[in-house]
């Protein structure tokens, strides 16, 4: 398990953790390259099915990331983001998908260093539990 | 509010009472129409119709033990614009059910429809429901209904009412302008027929039934029917939880599944005009295939089963009604209500939701609160 590399797709809102990102980058702070953004306008945008689809293409976690509540650039689309979330949840697991295996944050603009710190994290956790099943189960 | 009548029974069938009084309710000339599962003077199959002419019931029968299709979508067709006047559907409690969360989807009106609900003791499925019937129509629903009121058997030969119906918490309509009760009633001497809002006592006035009590064993029926159900349903939720505890036993217990996304059609609350799976988000390129089936040396096709059954779940399960239309649809018998119904148990309750409980209840996913699941985002708001 030592030379697993996980791979982890991450709906980044455009707005706020996408420019984090972007000021990562321009700060020249590292982070681990297992992290695949995605970036979506809002997360409220982020259909849940589009999660679904991530995991059972083999997605080892997936990221939602957007602005801090009150700082949505469309209201509210990120408190319908973290009901979707609560949905895929409740949902996930049952079928034996591990909760950390799916994370939603805030992280505004101007946050490049928790952008780079929280990568690296999760980055190091999902390391520890290992390739999602699916990987090696699912014939699609 | 509730007021209480009851029909009088002649000759000991509670059919041709229950169609003379649906007569009565056409002929107060209040309503425009009458939506009701009549058998079809063709073919012994039982159909919902829209009758306007009161003398177009002889075949009226919402007691025969079978609903072909969740009436609730026809009831949002013809709701969903003005009627400039009534119409009165009688239908199951989880046609009533399901009816709700469509209106709460903006799929039809409450405001210009009777809804009469009639005590369910259950359904076969399409399949077996010939077997049971054949060509006896009334008789038919007389026998099913001379054993299966007040606790009795409802098995015949190798089969029994459908899993959704064992398993369904509802037999008793809710949200119901009148409903009709058979729990705990002689049916071959009466039915009662209870006026739950201003719009069902409005109409029964005209009518004109003579005023009733409750009868003293209906409570009791009602509880040990629901408690008998409740214990099946806890039992199925048990067993398919374990059947489908990971992605493994999922895509087993979806292995016979062809993708024909009947269960979807079939489905009440999966209301969308063109579901995703039919977009060409899905007409994926051949040489797609092809690299896909390299990954592991093999591709099942049709692909995209377990993602279409899970898009399913976090599309819907929040509105699933557990009606079993889903399973009465599949034609290969993958058991899909045991699935939603115990998936919509466990999202149902995360956000304290009940689908088709109550109309001024909104959707869970169409809310939210500034403040909430602060667990989502590891104890942040
Ligand atoms: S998923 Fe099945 S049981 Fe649930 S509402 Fe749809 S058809 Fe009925
Ligand atoms: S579960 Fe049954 S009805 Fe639904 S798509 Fe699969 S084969 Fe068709
Ligand atoms: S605009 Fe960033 S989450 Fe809505």
């Amino acid at each position: 398990m030592a030379d697993f590399e996980p791979t982890i797709i991450a709906f980044v809102c455009n707005w706020c953790t996408y420019t984090a990102a972007d000021l990562a980058g321009t700060s020249r702070l590292t982070y681990p390259r297992n992290v695949r953004l995605i970036r979506v306008m809002c997360t409220g945008m982020v259909d849940p099915q589009y999660v679904v689809k991530a995991f059972l293409a083999g997605a080892d976690a997936v990221l939602v990331s957007g602005c801090h509540p009150g700082d949505c650039h469309y209201i509210n689309g990120n408190f319908k983001a973290r009901r979707r979330i609560k949905l895929l949840k409740e949902i996930l697991p049952r079928f034996g998908f591990d909760e950390g295996r799916l994370r939603l944050t805030w992280i505004g603009a101007s946050e490049g260093v928790d952008f780079a710190h929280t990568m690296t994290q999760l980055v190091d956790e999902v390391r520890a539990l290992g390739p999602n099943d699916v990987r090696s189960q699912m014939v699609l | 509010m509730a007021k209480i009548a009851k029909i009088e029974v002649t000759d000991s069938n509670p059919l041709t009472s229950l169609k003379g009084f649906f007569k009565s309710l056409l002929e107060t000339g209040e309503l425009k129409g009458l939506m009701v599962p009549q058998h079809l003077p063709m073919k012994n199959v039982v159909m919902p119709t829209l009758v306007t002419d009161p003398e177009k019931l002889e075949g009226a029968d919402p007691l025969a033990p079978v609903f072909p299709l969740n009436a609730a979508k026809l009831v949002g067709r013809l709701t969903r614009k003005p009627l400039h006047g009534s119409v009165a559907a009688v239908l199951r409690p989880c046609e009533i059910r399901a009816f709700i969360e469509l209106v709460k989807l903006k799929q039809g009106s409450m405001e210009e429809v009777v809804l009469v609900g009639v005590d369910c003791p259950g359904a076969y499925s399409n399949v077996n429901y010939p077997r049971f019937a054949g060509e006896n129509r009334d008789d038919a629903t007389l026998k099913f209904l001379g054993s299966a009121l007040d606790g009795g058997s409802t098995a015949f030969e190798d089969f029994d009412i459908s899993t959704a119906c064992m398993a369904c918490e509802h037999p008793v309509p809710r949200n119901a302008d009148l409903s009709i009760g058979l729990f705990g009633v002689d049916v071959n001497k009466e039915l009662i027929i209870t006026a739950n809002t201003d719009k069902g006592e409005d109409i029964l006035d005209k009518v004109g039934l003579s005023a009733a009590e409750e009868p003293g064993a209906r409570e009791g029926a009602i509880a040990a029917l629901v408690e008998k159900r409740t214990a099946y349903r806890d039992r199925m939720f048990e067993e398919t939880s374990e059947a489908t505890s990971d992605i493994e036993k999922l895509n087993n217990y979806l292995a016979s599944c062809v993708n024909c996304y009947n269960c979807r059609v079939a489905c009440p609350v999966c209301y969308c005009r063109e579901c995703v799976f039919l977009t060409d988000a899905f007409d994926h390129e051949p040489v797609q295939y092809l690299s896909w089936a390299k990954g592991k040396g093999m591709l099942k096709m049709p692909t995209d089963t377990v993602f279409f059954h899970l898009t399913r779940l976090v599309h819907m399960s929040t509105a699933c009604v557990g009606c079993g239309q889903c399973s009465n649809a599949c034609p290969n018998n993958v058991p899909v209500v045991e699935l939603f119904k115990t998936l919509a148990s466990y999202t149902q309750k995360a956000f304290a939701y009940e689908a088709g409980r109550s109309p001024e209840e909104e959707p869970p996913l169409s809310v939210f609160h500034e403040a909430e699941f602060p667990e989502v985002t590891g104890g942040k708001h």
